[in-house]
Formats: C-alpha cells, sequence, structure tokens
C-alpha cells in the first residue's frame, strides 16, 4: 500500500466565492469571467458573472478585473531541509510557493544528509505534515549520497510516497549506472528527473564559455557539456522505455536534442527555469552572485531556444529549480558563490512582464506551462472544474511591483530579478482546497451572509 | 578619475594618459637625491595580498612610501583569513583603521569591485582572478610610450597563456584604447574562446609575427602542462618560445614576470637590447604612485566641498 505522493500540514477547508474574475484555465478549457464557488475546499459551482448564490458562511472575493488560475505546480524546488534550514525550510520554502501562487511543489534531495532512504523521507514526511502550507512531494536520490555509484531503494522509497527520483545538483555520470537505474525503474515506477552535466566538460567552469567568460577571465561551462548528456541519457531512455525527465534545460543544442528524442519516440520530458527564460550571460558581467546558477545563464541564442522549445511543447513545464542561499553565503566573490536563484514568489510576474506581455508568449500557453508540471509528475493536474479540490490564484495582472532586495516569504533573498518592475501579483492562492496564501493587503470587499 | 580604480575600462584615454603624465612627472622627480614627497602624509593605505606576489607588493608598498603615506600590509597567510573570516568582515574590520586606500590581490575575479561596496576607502585592484590586473596594464602602456611614443596604429601581440592570464585582458583593453592593434597567439587550449570580443585578433602561430612592432609574452606555468593544456612543454617551446630566431631586431620585447627562462622565452632574449622587462619594474613604482596620487590627492583638488551640510534624514 504506497503512501500519498503529496502531503501537507492540517489546514481549514476554504467557503469562499470569487466574484466576476476572468477565469483561465487552459486544462479545463475556460477562458471567460465567471463566479467560482469554494465550498469545503472543493469547487461545488462555476457560475456566469454575479450569479453565484452564496453559500452560509463563505467569503466573497471580489475578482473583477483579476485573473483566476489554476494553481501552479513545480516539479523542482529546493526546500533545504533537513540540514540546511539557515537557507529555507519547509515552512518558509512553501510560504514562497503559496505566494507565487503555487498549489503543489515537488523537492529535491541534495539535502544534509541526502534524501535518500526511506527512514529519512519518512521523517521529512512527517515534518511537511506539520509545516508545509502547499502539498509537497519528494524526490529521493538516484544514487546513495548522490555518489553516483549505488542504487537508492527505488521500491521501498515508492512505498514511502517518493514521486520519482533524482540526482538534482549532480549528473549521473556514469550512464551504465543510469541505465540500472532506468531499468529498476520498471520496478518500482516514478520519472527520473537528470540534471545533465559532463563534468569533464563542465570542469569547474562557474558560468555559460562565451565572450562574457572570456572577457571576465571566469572557467566557462560550454552547452555541450548539458547537451551531449541529455543525447545519451535520451538515447538510454529510448531503449529502455525509460519515463524520463530533462531539468532546466539552458542551450540550445539541448533543446534539439529533446525535440529529437521526442520524435524519435523516446519517453522523455524537459523543463525551462524562468532565468533561462528572461537572462542571458550578460547579466553576469556585473559578477552579482545572484545570477550564478547551474546550468548557467547562457546567450540570447539559446534563450529564444528554451522560449521557442516552451513555445512548441518540446519543452512540456516551467520549473523555478527554486535554490535558496544566506546572504553571507551569496556575499562573497562570484567565483566561491553557491549557484542558484530563489524563483517561487517571481516565476508567474517574470514570465508574464517578460514574455506575455511583449507578446511572445500566451497568457494561456504559460499558465499551462505552469501547471504541466503536475501531469510530468503523475500528479493530478490542478483544473478549475466543478468537483475538483480547489487549487486556484487570483491574479491581479496589471498590478506594478518591484522585486526587493529583501521582504521575502522565503528565507532567502537571492533572487535574480531583485531590483526589476514586474506585472502581476498574486492575490489569493487555494491549495488543495485550503486558502495557502492572501496578498497582505488584499481586502474582502464583503463577507457573505 | 573614478573613486577606484577596479578595471583598466574604468578609465578611458584621457584618463590613461593623465595617470601616465602623473608617472612621467614622478619618473623626473625620481632622479632626485631626496625621493620622497610629502602629498599622502598622515594618510594610511593598506596592502591586503590574498595572494603571493613579490613584484606587486612591493612596487605598492614603495611607491605609497615615497608619497609619504603609512603603510600597513596584510597577508592572508597568518591572519584572520586562515581562521576562516570572510572577505567582507575582513573588510570592515580593516575599513574601521580608517584607511585612505586598500590596495587588494585576490584569487578570484571580482573581489576588488565587492570590497569597494563594503568600504569607504578608495580601492586599487592589483589582481582579481584571472579578470584584471589594472596598474600592471598602466606600467605597459607607460613603458611602451617611453620606448615608441604613441600606441596609435602600434601592433601588438600577446604571446603564451591567454585563457589564465588577467594581465592579458587589462592589456588588451589598455592597448586598444591608446589606439593599438591587439594580436593575441597561443596555443587554441590556452586562448578562451570569445576573446575576439575584447576587440583583438586570435592566431594559433606564430607565423605572422615579424608584422608585430611589441611582442608581449606571458608567463607559462608548469602546471598547464599537468592539465594537458599543452601535451609537453617541449611543443610548447618549439611553438611559441620567443627566441633570438623569431624576434626581429626592431621589436620591443615586454613581459610581466617572473620570467621562466627558457620556455616562453630564450635566455638570449631576455637580456637582449630590444628587452624592456627591467623598465616595466622600474615603471611599476612612479605608475603605482600616480594611481594613488590621482585616487587620493588628485580627486580632492577636482571634487569640491559640498557648501552647506546635505539634509539630514530622520
Amino acid at each position: 500500500m504506497a503512501a500519498p505522493r503529496l502531503v501537507r500540514a492540517p489546514a481549514p477547508d476554504a467557503t469562499l466565492v470569487v466574484r466576476r474574475a476572468h477565469v483561465l484555465d487552459p486544462n479545463a478549457g475556460i477562458d471567460a469571467p465567471h463566479d467560482v464557488v469554494v465550498r469545503g475546499g472543493e469547487i461545488a459551482e462555476i457560475a456566469p458573472p454575479g450569479e453565484a448564490a452564496v453559500p452560509e458562511g463563505a467569503e466573497v472575493v471580489d475578482g473583477e478585473g483579476r485573473h483566476l488560475f489554476p494553481g501552479f505546480v513545480d516539479p523542482h524546488v529546493h526546500l533545504r531541509t533537513p540540514g540546511q534550514e539557515h537557507k529555507e525550510d519547509i515552512e518558509t520554502g512553501t510560504r514562497a510557493a503559496a505566494a507565487g501562487g503555487y498549489c503543489a511543489v515537488v523537492a529535491m534531495p541534495n539535502t544534509d544528509p541526502v534524501l535518500d532512504s526511506a527512514p529519512l523521507l519518512n521523517a521529512v514526511r512527517e515534518q511537511a505534515e506539520r509545516d508545509a502550507r502547499v502539498p509537497v512531494g519528494f524526490m529521493p536520490a538516484i544514487t546513495r549520497g548522490l555518489g553516483g555509484t549505488e542504487l537508492t531503494e527505488m521500491q521501498e522509497l515508492r512505498d514511502a510516497g517518493a514521486i520519482g527520483f533524482t540526482d538534482d545538483g549532480k549528473p549521473v555520470t556514469s550512464a551504465g549506472m543510469l541505465r540500472r537505474a532506468m531499468r529498476y525503474q520498471k520496478l518500482c515506477g516514478g520519472v527520473i528527473a537528470l540534471h545533465e552535466e559532463d563534468p569533464t566538460l563542465s570542469a569547474g567552469g562557474v558560468m555559460h564559455e562565451g565572450a562574457i567568460s572570456a572577457r571576465l577571465g571566469l572557467a566557462g561551462y560550454p552547452s555541450v557539456g548539458e547537451s551531449t548528456m541529455v543525447a545519451r541519457d535520451a538515447a538510454l531512455a529510448l531503449d529502455e522505455g525509460a519515463r524520463t525527465h530533462f531539468q532546466h534545460l539552458s542551450a540550445w543544442q539541448s533543446v534539439e536534442a529533446l525535440a529529437a528524442a521526442r520524435a524519435s519516440g523516446a519517453p522523455v520530458s524537459g523543463e525551462a527555469s524562468p532565468h533561462h527564460l528572461l537572462l542571458t550571460d550578460e547579466a553576469v558581467l556585473g559578477l552579482d552572485t545572484r545570477m550564478k546558477m547551474n546550468p548557467p545563464l547562457r546567450t540570447e541564442r539559446d534563450r529564444q531556444a528554451v522560449i521557442a522549445g516552451l513555445r512548441d511543447g518540446t519543452i512540456e513545464c516551467i520549473a523555478t529549480d527554486h535554490a535558496p542561499h544566506a546572504a553571507f553565503e551569496k556575499d562573497v566573490p562570484f567565483e566561491d558563490a553557491p549557484m542558484g536563484t530563489t524563483g517561487l514568489e517571481t516565476a508567474f510576474a517574470a514570465v508574464y512582464t517578460g514574455l506575455v506581455r511583449p507578446g511572445v508568449l500566451t497568457l494561456e500557453l504559460v499558465v499551462e506551462r505552469l501547471t504541466a508540471g503536475a501531469r510530468l509528475m503523475d500528479l493530478p493536474v490542478p483544473a478549475i472544474r466543478t468537483g475538483a479540490p480547489a487549487n486556484l490564484c487570483l491574479v491581479d495582472l496589471e498590478a506594478t511591483w518591484q522585486v526587493g532586495e529583501s521582504g521575502y516569504e522565503s528565507r532567502s533573498e537571492n533572487s535574480c530579478f531583485a531590483g526589476r518592475e514586474l506585472n502581476g501579483r498574486v492575490l489569493l492562492t487555494v491549495a488543495a482546497g485550503a486558502v495557502a496564501y492572501r496578498e497582505r493587503s488584499f481586502a474582502l470587499s464583503e463577507v457573505g451572509r | 578619475m573614478p573613486r577606484h580604480l577596479l578595471s583598466i575600462a574604468d578609465l578611458d584615454r584621457d584618463g590613461i594618459e593623465r595617470i601616465l603624465a602623473r608617472a612621467g612627472s614622478f619618473a623626473e622627480a625620481s632622479g632626485r637625491e631626496i625621493k620622497k614627497l610629502p602629498t599622502l602624509r598622515g594618510r594610511r593605505v593598506l596592502n591586503l595580498f590574498y595572494e603571493n606576489s613579490t613584484r606587486t607588493r612591493s612596487s605598492f608598498e614603495i611607491a605609497a612610501k615615497t608619497l609619504s603615506a603609512d603603510v600597513t600590509n596584510f597577508a592572508a597567510s597568518g591572519s584572520s583569513v586562515e581562521k576562516g573570516e570572510s572577505l567582507k568582515d575582513t573588510i570592515q574590520t580593516l575599513s574601521a583603521y580608517d584607511p585612505a586606500a586598500i590596495v587588494i590581490r585576490h584569487p578570484h575575479a571580482g573581489a576588488a569591485a565587492m570590497v569597494s561596496r563594503w568600504t569607504p576607502a578608495a580601492v586599487v585592484n592589483a589582481g582579481d582572478g584571472k579578470h584584471e590586473h589594472p596598474t600592471q596594464a598602466l606600467l605597459d602602456v607607460f613603458t611602451l610610450t617611453r620606448r615608441l611614443g604613441s600606441l596609435d596604429g602600434k601592433r601588438i601581440w600577446i604571446v603564451g597563456d591567454v585563457e589564465h592570464s588577467r594581465v592579458a585582458r587589462s592589456d588588451i583593453l589598455a592597448f586598444t584604447t591608446m589606439g593599438a592593434h591587439v594580436t593575441v597567439c597561443g596555443p587554441p587550449t590556452l586562448i578562451p574562446r570569445g576573446i575576439e570580443a575584447l576587440g583583438c585578433d586570435v592566431r594559433f602561430t606564430l607565423d605572422e609575427l615579424r608584422d608585430a612592432d611589441v611582442v608581449y609574452t606571458l608567463r607559462m606555468q608548469k602546471e598547464r602542462m599537468r592539465d594537458s593544456y599543452v601535451p609537453s612543454l617541449r611543443e610548447y617551446v618549439a611553438n611559441y618560445q620567443i627566441d633570438g630566431r623569431r624576434l626581429g631586431p626592431r621589436q620591443v620585447l615586454m613581459h610581466p614576470g617572473p620570467v621562466n627562462r627558457g620556455v616562453e622565452l630564450s635566455g638570449d632574449v631576455v637580456d637582449s637590447p630590444q628587452a624592456v622587462i627591467t623598465a616595466q619594474v622600474e615603471a611599476g613604482v612612479v605608475v603605482r604612485m600616480a594611481v594613488l596620487y590621482e585616487l587620493l590627492a588628485g580627486a580632492r583638488a577636482t571634487t569640491p566641498e559640498p557648501a552647506t551640510p546635505g539634509p539630514v534624514l530622520a
């Protein structure tokens, strides 16, 4: 008997009515103003604007001029529990997720100790049952200690609730070891998610190899260091029929390799991160350590290829790779700094401002890609449908806000978008039937009788 | 003049020429019997070296002392850095001593720029990782202009391990700013991809070296052999060593030091009349005097004190 894949802290079921919001749910095929009634944590009714009856004791939320989306699902976050709670923990990380409109997140295993055994998985799930503001799934390691040499007890981990497996932060360097994991997946199931990096090519690189790294005298990590591994592992996935997901694709060659693999019928999928969709290695010129992540920011050609891949469906979802680090860890010279940027609280607004408003991507496509992570992780896809659990976020697309140097729900402040003016503010998030986030200045217009 | 000297790109051509002119006047004065000038009397200069250095550290020290500044040297080894103190904490501690300038050498790119955000002192980058070494570039330009006059239209070849060289990066920028045409040359494994974006040409052989007015050789470190950047020292020497056969009689030969005799340079060319390697070392003192002067004394003369105190925020 397998454990549920997502866990969260107990929270009261929401009963509320969102009045006259523009409901946009590509999964349910809705794109029009409606009233949405949530009763006892479920979507009870979707009615023409202004016509829904207000259940007893319901809050009435004014959605006029605002958009109501299905809650977003992030298949790739770092919650840092256990062992690195000075960066983030399950409570602060899921608070950040809720503030970003997310109704579920999947946590990576590169913690201290590494999440690579069922007792550890049970322990973090118990903690999530106490602290998680939105449902959390866990993806334990493929190899013990992320060491790349011994498989974890994948079956026991699956029984204990593992979503899938990943050595994220590190590649599975040995093709033979990865093939073992893919064969064992036939027994236990669960997607295998891969951080693709050939360490003999990345070789200590701290940014993309190119004109900017040449100028700065920084060791470069070339694009082929990622794409050759995508091609290698796609070939293994095709041969084994193994469900495989490529994390945070950053290089145009990787997008081409993924497209070729999908054309050949390999059961592979991919994700793109907001920072790779919006920034290039030019952002590293000032040696701001918030611009240091793995994989690195690459060139405009790479950025355009990742956008095109997201648009044409080669890349099926947006994942933040939310990677919090404490200020003192990032306040060091670039080469010394840890890799990663936070992302949960800025993902929607950054992509909306940078790609939807200029007309590069449609709002509908972005909302779909922000929820598709659920399907790729074998989780139910949030949908605004009568009878479905309420997973919603209410967004004011016209609201502008400045990404701050501080003041996040996350414990860490290392956002690569700090200082930018963004459009699109999440006002309310309902996750698995409970209100998980309410924007502080957001006042209810009336309270139901 | 900017408040700090972090990158050679902080200076335009006028800024470089102004420092060279100042260095030139110091060079004239250095012939006098009493070399000290009172300019920086009572002001503190901290030399903070996170990497070993002989000539850069000592020339900054001599430069500051010649201007009558009080100089204190901090080396990372034997200090609180070895006890795990962060760069930021070290800088905030040292800033409490109210230095007028901090001269910093650090193994990582951007360290000097970070330091400049953490201290009210003027910061001079004395080498940050493989990124930049702006005072080396200034002394190289100073040495060359004394030998050749204007650098406009001069062809300068930089030969060797460009990948790992902060000197190469600062020199490419400084030489091109002064109107020269720069070509970098070395084994393809030691020429970073994309370096041409700095405005230089790239060659992998010395076949066209005869076109150069100046041959600037870089130090070839033995560990590059271990990491297979080049297959052997023998093959590197065969392809890239500047010797009497390759160096033309009218070409100027430069090297930032210390020289590996018999590797990047043959012994005979080091001592040849074309070599200005000793002149580079001499220029190091007057150019660093000029940098300290412009940052600490020159700026004061050009920035008037505000007539009234600024508003006090509640």
